[in-house]
């Protein structure tokens, strides 16, 4: 396999026309460059979204504050919600997918490279769509532009007689769109898995990270299904008189609950499975370890992808369902837990008898790790459906699932920056700035999250725009304002060292990481199509074998 | 050097617990209110009825087992991030490569089968003991209609129509009255939520649910929607006043009584029967029958308007007819452009509806 770097120099590295370097980036159909237009969109949408959550936390600072209106809050925390799962979480996501996935499988490119910048162009259309609401929309009825029906637009309240103009729309259309973005990334991933692995790497040496995209990918094409279709029906409902949800017409709302949760709930693992990718690299390299027990990795995370298609109630637990329904997704509920559990496990044997370096790609693993069994822990909590009938809908969720998707997948996709910024940049991220980065972040994290827990054990419901100033309430609510100012802060530190050290960061080299997948054996960044040569593997962890010809991988596996 | 940094490890463990005591206590002092007082705040781990009772006693034992489970990871996880850490003096050979271990893999995937099956079954026994718990013949049937954004409470067997106010009798053993509700939404989706007196359930435009609870205790409970309802979801407050059954058959009988016809407000009936209003409030006993907004048949016998938005007091009920947005912005209560004499008149008569 060729080891070295063989850079196919680019001829005109000369100061071009700008225009010349934007339409090259517009018309590309490179993977890594469509990966990092992916995250860079992605970027520009966390900010947004964590400046609409600034709002949402200013307004709730005290109570009786009306620092925004009713109708602007609302309209605030629809728009943080879609935009932070759909056009931060998902795109982020699936630009380090798409990124990596060719590089770690020995390939040149995805399987279908223009389907893959047209999948791309979708779900950017999506978020301008969304936000073009601004602009073009109107919502509830007397109030205001941006859709305000909820990040889950709930029947009736999605329909025309209470939604009657058109903000809602911009959320259906734009999650139309971008689902259709997402089925198309999802297909190239799948086909280039399967289809555009090097000599040598069979399934069983694919890198986890590979494997657990394959099985995300295969997931989005059940859970964004049903989602699209469901927006489809909501467009007949409004306009073309069909009564799918319609409840004035015999419609039924419930049915909307369950075609949004039976994506939603998959949605989750749609992010948190990328997120366990990331860690299932991670890990291993920092503590110098192969990861432990890869086939019950591989085969935990198949047993999450399929258990996780049957829980999606445990959202509507309050509906009414009956009792032996509410068993079922209790006990679906509590069973996707065992294979999340084996996963701790595994990463914790990862670690066990390593020499762990603490940099700060690891230190975000290691927040990941503990913060994520608390998520998973409250999840339990909350599969227990009677203790869901008083948790469900209140801020203790809100606490819950902003565990899993900051403290867990934020929290992970921080430690891909720290990992693969180096290989996509060809500089070292800062160190000292990553550290402080970490450390803010984490003080602002728990600040926020953990006290959020209270409230809603003191009965605080969410998406409420003002409250009443009992005791408890106050104090939990002004520490967690003061957390979120402190995650802004520390955001700020990360996008500064972006900046920075994309000019003035240390020269990154092929390895810096001393790590063991094949996308370290390539300059960084690396060149055009890749591989000079397509490389050959003997076993998971190829570049071990090369560095270690004595006591290569292959001999155990 | 090798002194302070122990010191400083050491300051930073005290620290750590200090900060985990801190947490507890705050947390212990917030959950816990002074038993047998109706607290202001409503937690849920405060029960004062038979489901809440149940869901808590649950929820005791939910969080024991993954208590439990936090501090055996915690503690794991701890050891190993601590213990294995890479130190300066290693020799930067690399550790024993192991691969996995089936035993250990197996170990830890039964174990949390077992804990799944325990929980399971704790869980499935309360489901059923609320969900399918009979309702006795003297129970008291309640139905509630979720409206945009205030609460309907319709008594069928007894005749009476409230609103936003729930009261409901105290349930002694001996004589058990539990009220079982019924739940309808008249436009969106809603979510009744008493937290001291049952766990939450949805309100649901073309589908009927129902709930019930037993309070165990007289006094005030609150609550407040709980699933997103439109623009002023967070001011469709909810109050369940729970009553000696004494004091229940009381407010019953008055809450039977049509509306008090007193000779000196003519002038502000005459404005209340003459606008917009009777479209759609109901009075009893006079033309006024709509159903879009709350019954004012007995108005001043609750506590608080726009569904516990504002004390019901005169400045109060003036300001809500004067400009319902300086109270509720994005009610749907319009503003009625009155003149001053007629808003006058109409908040006297208004007054007069005990």
């Amino acid at each position: 396999m060729s080891s070295d770097a063989m850079a196919i120099p680019n001829a005109t590295t000369e100061a071009r026309p700008w225009v010349e370097v934007v339409h090259e980036w517009v018309t590309t159909v490179d993977h890594k460059r469509l990966g990092i237009l992916y995250i860079v969109y992605a970027l520009i949408f966390l900010v947004v979204g964590g400046m609409e959550a600034t709002i949402i936390r200013i307004q709730l600072i005290r109570p009786h504050n009306d620092f925004v209106s009713p109708q602007v809050f609302n309209r605030m925390f629809t728009m943080h919600g879609t935009t932070m799962i759909f056009f931060v979480a998902m795109p982020i996501l699936f630009g380090f997918a798409n990124y990596l996935v060719p590089l770690m499988i020995g390939a040149r490119d995805m399987a279908f490279p223009r389907l893959n910048a047209f999948s791309f162009w979708l779900t950017a259309l999506g978020g301008l769509l969304l936000y073009f609401s601004f602009l073009g929309g109107n919502g509830l009825y007397g109030a205001g532009n941006a859709p305000d029906v909820g990040w889950w637009a709930y029947a009736p309240l999605a329909a025309r007689a209470f939604s009657p103009g058109p903000s809602s729309d911009y959320w259906t259309i734009a999650l139309l769109v971008s689902g259709f973005g997402s089925i198309g990334t999802a297909i190239n991933l799948i086909a280039t898995i399967l289809c555009a692995r090097c000599p040598g790497m069979t399934l069983n040496r694919m890198p986890l990270l590979a494997w657990l995209n394959l099985v995300m990918s295969g997931m989005v094409l059940i859970a964004i299904t049903p989602l699209s279709a469901a927006q489809i029906m909501l467009l007949v409902d409004r306009y073309l008189g069909g009564h799918f949800f319609d409840t004035q017409a015999g419609g039924s709302a419930a049915i909307w609950m369950h075609f949004f949760w039976i994506f939603g709930h998959p949605e989750v693992y749609i992010l948190i499975i990328p997120c366990f990718a990331f860690m299932s690299e991670i890990i291993p390299v920092f503590s110098r370890k192969p990861i432990f027990g890869y086939p019950v990795m591989v085969g935990a995370t198949v047993c999450i992808a399929f258990v996780s298609l049957s829980v999606w109630a445990h959202h509507i637990f309050t509906i009414g369902m009956n009792s032996y329904a509410n068993s079922f997704f209790a006990i679906t509920t509590m069973a996707v837990g065992v294979p999340t559990g084996i996963k701790i496990f595994n990463w914790l044997g990862t670690m066990w008898g390593g020499s762990i370096q603490y940099k700060t790609p690891m230190l975000f693993s290691v927040g990941f790790l503990f913060q994520f069994l608390i998520a998973g822990l409250t999840g339990i909590m909350m599969a227990s459906a009677p203790f869901d009938w008083q948790l469900s809908l209140s801020y203790f969720v809100v606490a819950h699932f902003h565990y899993v998707i900051v403290g867990g997948i934020l929290f992970a996709v921080f430690a891909a920056f720290y990992y693969w910024y180096p290989k996509m940049t060809g500089r070292m991220l800062n160190e000292g700035l990553g550290k402080l980065h970490f450390w803010l972040f984490l003080i602002g994290f728990h600040m926020t999250f953990d006290v959020m827990h209270f409230a809603g054990i003191l009965g605080m419901p969410r998406r409420i725009y003002t409250y009443e100033p009992r005791p408890g309430w106050e104090t939990l609510n002004l520490i967690v304002t003061i957390g979120a100012f402190v995650q802004g802060l520390a955001i700020l530190v990360f996008v500064a060292n972006l900046v920075y050290s994309y000019f003035k960061g240390p020269k990154a080299g092929n390895d810096p990481w001393d790590a063991w997948t094949l996308e370290w054996s390539v300059s960084s960044p690396p060149p055009d199509y890749n591989f000079a040569a397509i490389p050959a593997v003997e076993s998971r962890r190829p570049l071990w074998d090369l560095k270690h010809p004595e006591d290569p991988d292959s001999r155990y596996e | 050097m090798l002194r302070s940094e122990k010191s400083r490890k050491l300051l930073s463990k005290v620290a750590g617990i200090a900060v985990l005591l801190a947490g507890g206590l705050l947390a212990a002092s917030l959950c816990y209110g002074a038993p047998g007082d109706p607290s202001p705040v409503p937690s849920i781990f405060d029960p004062r009825s038979t489901p809440t009772k149940s869901i808590y006693d649950l929820s005791h034992f939910v969080l024991s087992i993954t208590g439990l489970i936090f501090v055996v990871v915690f503690a794991l996880l701890t050891y190993v991030v601590v213990k294995y850490r890479k130190r300066e003096g290693d020799d930067g050979r690399e550790p024993a490569q192991v691969y996995g271990s089936t035993q250990i893999e197996l170990a830890w995937t039964v174990i949390p089968i077992l804990i799944v099956v325990v929980l399971f079954l704790a869980t499935a026994r309360v489901i059923h003991s609320i969900q399918d718990a009979p309702k006795p013949e003297t129970a008291v049937d309640v139905v509630v209609i979720g409206h945009q954004f205030w609460w309907e409470f319709r008594y069928p067997q007894l005749g009476v129509v409230t609103a936003n106010e729930l009261h409901i009798p105290v349930t002694e053993a001996a004589h058990p009255t539990p009220a079982f509700l019924t739940l309808l939404s008249a436009d969106t989706d809603h979510s009744f939520w008493v937290p001291q007196l049952a766990g939450k359930t949805d309100l649901i435009p073309n589908r009927v649910n129902h709930m019930w609870m037993d309070p165990n205790e007289t006094g005030i409970f609150l609550g407040q929607c709980a699933q997103y309802c439109g623009t002023q979801h967070a001011k469709m407050l909810l109050r369940v006043y729970v009553d000696s059954s004494e004091e229940f058959a009381r407010w019953v009988r008055s809450q039977q009584q049509p509306a008090v016809m007193d000779a000196s407000v003519t002038a502000g009936k005459r404005v209340f029967e003459t606008t917009a209003c009777i479209n759609c409030h109901a009075i009893g006993g006079t033309v006024a029958d709509g159903r879009f907004g709350p019954d004012l048949t007995h108005l001043m016998s609750r506590q608080t308007i726009a569904s516990g938005a504002a004390e019901n007091t005169k400045a109060n009920l003036r300001l809500w007819l004067q400009k319902p947005d300086a109270i509720k912005p994005g009610s749907l209560m319009p503003a009625m452009q009155l003149s001053n004499a007629d808003l006058d008149a109409l908040v006297d008569y208004l007054e007069t509806l005990r």
